[in-house]
Order: C-alpha cells, then structure tokens, then sequence
C-alpha cells in the first residue's frame, strides 16, 4: 500500500498545480460541457428554484460545494473503494456533504433555508453530482477531481442564474428579490397586481404570471440550448 | 478489483461512523444559531401583523434580530388558551406549535396567544393553520382591541404553487386586503376569500385567480382557527 501511495505522490508531483489542463477543466463545463445546456442533467432542480435570482445564487454555490468536495473525497479513497458497492459509497458521500450544506444555511441565513426548502436536501439526488463522481473522480485525482467540480457545479449555477434573471424581471419585475439588495427593475412599484397608480420604468408592464410558473423555466432552458447549439454547431451531433 | 466481504463490510462500518460522526459534529455545531434563527423568524412574522403600529418610522424589516427579541420581550404579552377560553398558566405561547396541537384530541388543544402593547393600543394576535392546495397553510390574525377589526395579517405556506398560491405570502397585496376587515358577524366568523371578488367589503377579499382551492384553505383556515378563540374573547369582553 505504502508503494502505491508512493507512485501517486511523485506522479501529482510531476503534474501542474494549475496549467491548461487544470483550466480547462474548469471553463468546459460552462461551455461546451456545459452540465444544463449540453448534457441535459439537473434540470429538475433548474426549473423549480430559478424564479428568483436570490435562492438561485445560494443553489449555485451549494451545488458547487458538494460537486466540489463530494469529487475530491471520492477521488481521495477511489482506490479503495469496493466496486460492488461504490454506488453506495458515492451516495453516503453526497448526502454527508449535503446533510453538512443543509445544516450551515440553516444556521446561516434562515429564511433562504426556508425558501429553498426541499431543494437542498434533493441535491442529494442531482444527477450532475452522481454523473461527475462516476465519470471523472473515480478515475482521477483529486486535485483535478475537485477543480472538475468546482467546474460543473459553476456551469449548472451560470444557468440556474441566467434563466432565474430572465424569470424574475419578467416574472416580478425585480432582482435579488429577498437579499438585502433587493432592486425594482421594471412595472409598477408596488408588487400587487390589481395596482397599477405608481409607476417607473416600463410602469404599464404587467407581471407574467407564466414567468413565475416551472413551466418558463422549461422553455428559457429550451431556447438557451436552441442559442448555445446556434453559436457552436459541434455540439449538435453530440446529442 | 474483486473485494471480500470482509472487506466490503469493514469498508462501510467505517465510513458510516465517519460519515456519522461529521454531521453529529455539525449539528451540534449549528444547533444553538439555527434554533436562534428560527424563533427570530418567528417572531419577524409575529411582529409583521402589527407592522404598522410598531411605532414612528418602524418596520420590521428594518429591525435588527436584537431588536426584534428586545422588542418581543418588552411590547409582547404570551398567553396559552385552553379550548374553554380559559388561560394556561405559567406556558409560553412561542412554544406551542399548532402542528403539534393538531395531532392531540380536540379537547386537549391548547392555542397561542400574543398580545403587543405600543403606547396607545394593544393588539391580539392569533395564530391559524390549515390546509391549502398541496400542503399545510398557517398565518398571524393581529386583531385591534375591539376584537373584530383586522389590523394586520401574514401567511406562509410548504408548498403552495408558485405564482398561484404562493401569492398569500409572495404578493404583500394579498394579506394587505384583509387589513380594516370585521371578523365575526352577529358572533360567527364571516371574514372570507371569494373567488372572482369580494362582495361584501366588511367582511371579504379578493381570491387569486388560479389559486381557488388554496383561498378556500384560507378562508376555512381563518373560519375554524378564529372560532377556536371566540370562547376566551367572550371571557375578557365580559
């Protein structure tokens, strides 16, 4: 064993800490490798937190702890793990880490706890993270396992963020509704539909319902792939 | 690479202990400041009924977590209610979850009250719980001291449809109609939501369009949980 660990060690000592291939690692899954748009996983959970930025920015980086860690710890005892029952291994993993996420929100910001609700507790069942340790931290190491996660965890949070801005400006007329930072963006100033008398920007516009419902969020996701699949038509074929 | 079961076995008891020992660690790491948290959310929403007489200038959502306990602690009054009106001494109300009530027999339940003094007039605050369209619906009546006239109202929800029935908690408008509305009519609660629009003013809102089952949980909700308190009303109007 001793040996083994050995070869490991002077073999990442001979890789980069941080060269191309570490980069790449990080930017293909918010590109080409994008985890939403390109290879269709958790898109369960895009389509029902994303009706606010806010519980969006705090998923993206949940998601992205867990990816992160749940690969490195994976990749730490990869070669250990027995095969029989490493699905089994791989979910304890998870549902640790996310058990350990799930706790630190609730003692740090309540209310978001309160709003994501069961959605923390399902990245447990995030295929992204499952797809990642089985793909890539069973085979790798774990510094390169760790940067893939941070990598698809940003990638699937670039989404969740995007398609959350488009569902509340139109949803809501506003952003980071919830944070402190809370910013009325379009429509009238008061948030009751039946009241139209203050006005700012765009004062006529009514809040679409549709917007608010998971249902635009399927379609925000269909046209993102339909624009990502128009700039580069590589990724047609894949899938 | 094949394992034995000896292996396998061994390889799971210690990562069930490791994996048990980091989030007993975490737990009670986390414990003492999500308790903290919750009562301090609340509380917000106790305090968010009477938003409007918390004094010159205030808002609770501008409050800080201190001020809100030292305000809870100096302006609210806990009371526990029995289901014949009468008052259970030495209880906290804060600690009485109506989703625990619920489960005991009727006659066992006790209900909680809160009463919020500023300097002219004092408030009751009630608390209800129901059922809404996908899961349990629960809200704060504060009530002015004439014991029918609405001061202020909040909801929340589990699991509520966004957009549709969440709107009794996301869109301020909706608990904001119930303020100035009577509750009890000739002594029966007649405040209610109405599909399609209120017609009666004193006592009715506007429902959601879209969320008709989820107005019916909360006009069943407020109907059953006000009457639960109609027996210690009488007693202190008497």
């Amino acid at each position: 064993m001793a040996e083994i660990l050995d070869k490991v060690k002077t073999e990442e000592e001979k890789q980069s800490f941080f060269g191309p291939k570490e980069r790449r690692l990080l930017i293909d899954p918010l590109m080409d490798n994008n985890p939403v748009t390109v290879q269709i996983l958790g898109v369960c959970s895009s389509l029902a937190i994303t009706s606010l930025v806010y519980p969006s920015i705090v998923m993206a980086i949940s998601v992205t702890l867990v990816t992160a860690f749940s690969n490195y710890f994976t990749s730490l005892v990869r070669e250990y793990i027995p095969k029989q029952v490493r699905m089994i291994v791989q979910l304890v993993i998870i549902a640790t880490l996310v058990t350990i996420v799930e706790l630190a929100l609730k003692a740090l910001n309540f209310p978001i706890w309160k709003q994501l609700s069961v959605y923390i507790g399902l990245i447990i069942t995030n295929c992204i993270v499952m797809g990642r340790l089985e793909a890539y931290a069973m085979a790798n190491k774990p510094w390169r396992s760790f940067l893939d996660g941070i990598g698809n965890g940003l990638g699937y949070g670039a989404i969740l963020v995007i398609v959350a801005i488009i569902r509340e400006i139109l949803g809501k007329g506003t952003l980071f509704a919830g944070s402190p930072v809370e910013i009325k963006i379009i429509g009238p100033n008061t948030t009751f539909l039946i009241d139209t008398t203050t006005s700012n920007l765009f004062g006529w516009y009514a809040n679409n319902n549709l917007m608010v419902l998971p249902a635009a969020a399927l379609f925000i996701i269909g046209i993102l792939i339909w624009i990502h699949r128009t700039i580069n038509p590589k990724l047609v074929d894949i899938s | 690479m094949e394992s034995s079961n000896k292996y396998i076995i061994t390889f799971i008891i210690i990562m069930t202990v490791v994996a048990a020992v980091a989030l007993a660690g975490m737990r009670e790491i986390t414990m003492s400041a999500s308790t903290k948290n919750e009562e301090i959310f609340n509380k917000r929403s106790i305090l968010l009924t009477v938003n409007d007489y918390l004094g010159e200038g205030l808002s609770v959502s501008d409050l800080s977590d201190d001020q809100v306990l030292k305000m809870f602690k100096e302006q609210v009054e806990q009371v526990v209610i029995n289901q014949k009106g009468e008052v259970v001494k030495d209880m906290l109300a804060e600690k009485i979850d109506l989703a625990v009530e619920k489960k005991k027999p009727e006659a066992d339940r006790l209900l909680p009250l809160f009463v919020f003094k500023n300097d002219k007039e004092k408030f009751y605050i009630l608390s209800v719980r129901g059922s809404g369209l996908w899961d349990e619906i629960w809200g704060n009546i504060a009530v002015k001291s004439d014991l029918n006239t609405i001061a202020g109202v909040t909801f929340d929800h589990k699991g509520e449809t966004p957009g549709l029935g969440a709107e009794i908690k996301d869109n301020p408008g909706f608990p904001g109609q119930f303020v100035g509305k009577q509750m009890f009519k000739d002594g029966e609660v007649a405040i209610l939501v109405r599909k399609g629009g209120s017609q009666d003013k004193m006592y009715e809102v506007d429902g959601i369009s879209g969320a008709t089952i989820t107005g019916d949980g909360v006009s069943e909700m407020l109907q059953r949980g006000i009457s639960n308190y109609s027996p210690y009303f009488e007693t202190i109007e008497n």
